[in-house]
């Protein structure tokens, strides 16, 4: 029931949640003979829970081994959404006042096709995939979700932005009646999120439309956010009404309510710290105790190379 | 029954028992799965928040003494004390185990490097000398210097509220009214005031 394209996807394409579970044993297996091919010292200094995604770019789930997929109801009430409140349960009892369907996003900036499109037409014609990936919050928690939506980068060459265009900006929707939470100022509504190009052309940045298999949920960023695997999670911009091909380094909202804690960049790094708390560990959702994170929250193969000769650092 | 006798047979019984009610309904909310996604940090944020509030309930014992006038009052005191004390040890203990995994050099470092839990930690030292010296027995031993040393509540409370703000995220409203509590009830106890207070003035809070 994914939202874009409705009579394009054809049902037996739709993964049934039931499917996931079985998937979930299978990466599981995976998983454990991908560590059995390791060599022996990369499996012991924790090399088995740095997923190597080998089917990111084929589109199919991926997961690193011993990644359990977050269940849904927890996935489900356990958000950072501020147009629904900042109590982590109040984005699933308050987005009820959402309305996604129908939905416009704008495209601006220095693009050649720029224009205010129903989402269902934006995404038109760009094949769909399924992702689990590992989802790691600021605040030091994580969860592994099974994401659908498009790759970011498919859009963006469907759009053909300029030779300006150095960065993507995401706004999200601003909208006192469908999110009454905007009416008190504790953010500079509405919320601005955005990428560097070369990091909204990787092939693991999502426009996801849907979890477990199933029509995005409001509190989760109905009816299409932003999921950068290898950033804290406040990247990912939810329920996204504006896309933006820009020269300069978007604001992005955080940076500009704590600039000392919140950067532009924010990817998942241990060895640097947010100034009040440690990023070394992190608790994934369901357990008591913490787990290492992993440099680009694992997902280093694949990004790393972006930030080569950058001071990560400073660029935090 | 005379006002004193009444706090005494009645009220201050109530409150020892009371006191343990945070702990059942922690316990009640565990069994039942109550605690929503993130049970460890819930289980943090409620068992600090219950040594704070026990905290300032314990500073409130004065400022209500003097506005009822009833002086037997004060015998509330400890028993609220100890009971924040217990919770702000079952915080630490929450901490120490579900955060750290009983790392101690992660702990040690903790405590020196991260503001938050410094001041924290701190507090809970303040609190363990407190209840350490809180018999009738310390008292005595103490004389002249234990009003002094209990009035460091005044600042295990402050430790405690800077703490809560320091780990906030952007919301503060919480610990800035737990703030003003604090502080209205700071004001309440200035020693200029005390002279409203019937019977015997000073001591500690």
């Amino acid at each position: 029931m994914l939202i874009r394209r409705p009579d394009d996807i054809p049902t037996r394409e739709i993964t049934d949640e039931s499917l996931y579970v079985t998937r979930r044993s299978w990466l599981t297996m995976a998983g454990v003979a991908a560590v059995g091919l390791l060599p022996a010292s990369l499996a012991a200094c924790g090399g088995e829970r740095a997923s190597a995604t080998p089917g990111a770019a084929a589109g199919t789930a991926t997961g690193g081994g011993g990644d359990e997929i977050t269940p849904y109801d927890k996935a489900t009430t356990y958000n950072n959404f501020y147009e629904f409140g900042t109590g982590k349960g109040d984005p699933s009892r308050n987005a009820h006042t959402l309305q996604p369907r129908p939905w416009t996003v704008m495209v601006d900036g220095d693009v050649r096709k720029p224009g205010r499109h129903d989402l269902t037409a934006l995404l038109a014609g760009i094949g769909t995939v399924d992702r689990t990936y590992r989802h790691r919050c600021v605040e030091g928690w994580s969860m592994v979700i099974p994401w659908n939506g498009i790759p970011l980068a498919d859009l963006i060459r469907k759009v053909e932005p300029g030779t300006k265009a150095k960065y993507v900006e995401f706004t999200t929707l601003y909208d006192t009646k469908q999110m009454p939470q905007q009416r008190s100022r504790t953010i500079d509504w509405p919320y601005v999120e955005g990428l560097r190009m070369d990091e909204a052309m990787n092939p693991l940045v999502l426009l996801a439309t849907g979890m477990y298999g199933k029509t995005m949920p409001n509190q989760n960023g109905a009816p299409v956010r932003l999921v950068v695997p290898w950033k804290y999670g406040f990247k990912g911009g939810k329920s996204i009404v504006r896309i933006r091909f820009v020269e300069e380094q978007p604001l992005n909202t955080w940076q500009q309510l704590i600039p000392g804690e919140y950067g532009f960049y924010a990817n998942v790094n241990p060895a640097v710290d947010h100034p009040r708390w440690s990023q070394a560990r992190e608790r994934r959702i369901g357990d008591f105790l913490k787990i290492p994170t992993l440099p680009f929250n694992g997902y280093g193969a694949q990004v790393a190379s972006l930030y080569a000769g950058m001071d990560l650092r400073k660029n935090y | 029954m005379t006002a004193a006798q009444w706090v005494g047979r009645v009220v201050r019984p109530l409150v020892i028992v009371l006191g343990v009610v945070p702990l059942l309904v922690l316990v009640r909310r565990f069994v039942a799965d109550d605690f929503g996604a993130n049970p460890a940090e819930e289980i943090e944020h409620f068992t600090g928040m219950t040594a704070l509030l026990m905290l300032l309930a314990s500073l409130a014992v004065t400022p209500l003494r003097r506005l009822t006038r009833i002086n037997a009052l004060v015998k509330l005191r400890k028993p609220i004390g100890l009971w924040a004390f217990g919770y702000a040890t079952l915080h630490l203990g929450c901490y120490l185990v579900f955060d750290q995994s009983l790392l101690w050099g992660e702990i040690i470092y903790d405590i020196l490097e991260r503001p938050y839990i410094t001041v924290g930690f701190s507090a809970w030292l303040i609190l363990s000398a407190l209840a350490a010296t809180s018999s009738a027995w310390a008292i005595r031993r103490l004389g002249k210097r234990w009003a002094p040393l209990h009035r460091m509540v005044y600042v295990a409370a402050t430790l405690g509220i800077l703490h809560f703000l320091w780990l906030v995220k952007l919301d503060a409203t919480t610990p800035v009214t737990l703030g003003f509590v604090l502080v209205a009830l700071f004001i309440y106890r200035l020693p200029g005031r005390a002279a409203a207070a019937p019977g015997r003035s000073g001591g500690a809070p």
